[in-house]
């Protein structure tokens, strides 16, 4: 610790270029903390999702919808704990941008099939005595400022009977995910309604979602459950949530292989930065370190200065720009593709990589000073 | 008297380029405890050569180097890094502080290699500034000071560990005649009171004229002093 003004004002002794250098990494590392974040928020999705739930969606294609009359042959296969049907469509509230996702359902099947979504016996009663009426995810009832007993407008693609594509909500309740707020952001309509009020694929639904006793029984029960519309018109394709999900992500690209593609080039190109600053900053200071080395500093310590120098460098930016991203993240829950605080391991590995750039870009001048010979540095040469 | 500093037979040689140069030639000195050499010559003469040798911050192709008791010229760079940390302290013509250390963290630098705890040292470096006469200078950087000030934190330094020998290349350089006199009284001073031993590099008649003894380099040989006194 005695010698870290030493180190300290190496550090600072071109402050332009140190505090420039400094916003490089820090912006470098609030990228990799936002896109690691998010990456490892959809390595979560599928880590989170359960076995003993199994999600039905058509063979042909995941937007195909299904006859509603499937569900009550799924009811029937043995070791189905229960299951319901499900809708779903986009709408959007007032202007462009503002895209909410809806879920057309039987709710009092959706929450007992979900017991980590949260809603009062009060409002789902009072969604089942209202046919127009929506439980609405906290996040979305935050985010538009709606409060229950608003009467919510949707324009949608979906026409109505009427001829109309407006569809009108009647909001009776909120709910909340345990675990995972960022999946409440959607609403919960009434798929009686839903059904009734459109004028297309009456009786038809986009997925079931089914409840099992026994989730090691899962690949059993999507194969018996497959094998009961085999050679129909409406061949299904069952699988667990975590399978569902992992599918889901594969639909979206290789998400893990593009992070990791991006943050790799920012690395890269921040290991030249930083390494030209080490380098121009030791360059700089030839005379000064050979000054400590002639009144007796030994070359060891000389080269360790000098990449504690770098050490604290990139340690001090990485650390600036993870805490922007930790503060940055909640807000792609709102964007629905993080949710809740940034992880520590992400943070972690953040703080792993910034001291390996501080070592890969500091031991080619911590060399050189290593190697230098006093008379020589003194004498200019 | 003792000699601090014992040089028999030295051959340095530098390459530069395709070219050996041997600068010096076979060179033996003795310069004893308490004494104030200084060494003059024109330039290219090896003055600062043998300076760098005796601070133990180069090594001679050929010859003994004895310095405060210990052959130098054998030892490893981290030996001779040791060593000097006890026994030299260097004083350089345009000063080399750190100029975003203040004064007293400049003085201080030898002593970091010390075992000596914080508030021991804060107490070495406020005598030391005490000695060149800087004691209100301790919290100011080297950019808010003047050359002979400057060079004053930098004889602070040399002197901050106690060490056995000085060594000081051309130390009023780059000063006026005014600030240079400063300078050489103070070093006089150290050397009669401290009884430090010291070798300076001058081309400074003036400066030479303030030394105990006076030894004159050519092309890398002192000059016999009756030579040079029919000369």
């Amino acid at each position: 610790m005695k010698f870290f003004h030493l180190v300290w004002a190496g550090l600072w002794r071109n402050r332009a270029r140190t505090v420039f250098t400094l916003l490089s990494i820090a912006v470098a590392f609030l990228l990799f903390g936002l896109l690691q974040g998010v990456n490892a928020w959809f390595g979560s999705l599928a880590g989170g999702s359960h076995a003993d739930r199994l999600i039905v969606v058509s063979r042909v294609s995941q937007i195909e919808p299904m006859p509603i009359a499937h569900l009550r042959r799924i009811e029937q296969v043995p070791g189905v704990r229960r299951a319901t049907h499900v809708g779903a469509f986009f709408g959007t509230y007032q202007s462009r941008g503002n895209d909410v996702s809806v879920l057309a359902t039987d709710p009092g099947a959706l929450f007992d099939i979900y017991p980590d979504w949260q809603v009062s016996p009060d409002q789902l009663r009072a969604m089942t005595g209202t046919r127009t009426g929506a439980l609405v995810g906290e996040l979305l009832m935050k985010a538009y400022g709606w409060k229950v007993g608003d009467r919510v407008p949707l324009r949608t693609s979906l026409v109505k009977q009427d001829g109309s594509t407006d569809w009108h909500f009647e909001i009776v309740g909120t709910f909340s995910v345990t675990g995972s707020a960022a999946q409440a952001n959607r609403i919960i309509v009434n798929y009686d309604y839903f059904d009734e009020a459109r004028q297309f694929d009456k009786g038809r639904v986009f997925a079931f979602i089914v409840s099992i006793d026994d989730p090691t029984r899962s690949a059993q029960m999507c194969a018996t459950i497959d094998a009961l519309f085999a050679n129909s018109s409406d061949e299904t394709l069952t699988q667990n949530e975590a399978e569902y999900a992992q599918a889901q992500i594969r639909q979206l690209g290789d998400v893990s292989a593009m992070v990791n593609a991006i943050v790799g080039a920012v690395l890269f190109t921040l290991l030249f930065l930083t390494g030209n600053t080490m380098g121009q900053s030791v360059r700089e200071r030839i005379p000064e370190l050979a000054v400590l080395k002639a009144i007796g500093y030994p070359d060891t310590m000389v080269t360790a200065l000098v990449l504690v120098e770098s050490l604290l460098l990139c340690l001090l930016a990485a650390a600036l720009g993870l805490a922007i991203a930790a503060a940055l993240f909640p807000v792609t829950e709102a964007l629905g593709v993080g949710g809740g605080a940034l992880p520590w391991d992400v943070i972690g590995f953040g703080i792993a990589i910034a001291a390996a750039l501080a070592l890969a870009s500091g031991v080619p001048p911590a060399w050189r000073v290593r190697r230098l010979t006093i008379v020589d540095a003194l004498a200019g040469r | 008297m003792a000699a601090v500093v014992s040089l028999k037979n030295v051959i340095k040689c530098y390459v530069r380029g395709a070219q050996r140069v041997e600068v010096l030639h076979g060179l033996s000195l003795e310069v004893a405890e308490g004494e104030f050499l200084a060494l003059m010559g024109p330039s290219g003469s090896g003055k600062t050569t043998l300076l760098n040798l005796v601070a133990g911050i180069d090594r001679p192709d050929r010859g003994d180097i004895v310095v405060a008791g210990e052959r130098i010229s054998t030892h490893s760079s981290r030996q001779l890094a040791r060593w000097r940390a006890r026994h030299v302290g260097y004083v350089f013509q345009f000063y080399n502080l750190m100029p975003l250390l203040t004064a007293e963290q400049n003085v201080e630098l030898p002593l970091l290699l010390t075992s000596l705890s914080k508030a021991q040292r804060s107490a070495n470096v406020r005598i030391a500034l005490h000695l060149v006469g800087l004691s209100d200078r301790g919290s100011h950087k080297p950019a808010e000071l003047s050359g002979g000030q400057q060079q004053r934190v930098a004889i602070a330094r040399a002197l901050v560990a106690d060490p056995t020998l000085l060594v000081c290349d051309e130390p009023t350089g780059d000063l006026d005649r005014y600030t240079a006199e400063q300078i050489l009284d103070l070093l006089q001073m150290v050397n009669r009171e401290q009884g430090k031993t010291i070798v300076m590099v001058t081309h400074d008649p003036r400066a030479a004229d303030r030394a105990t003894r006076q030894l004159h380099l050519d092309k890398g040989r002192l000059m016999d002093p009756d030579t040079l006194a029919a000369a």
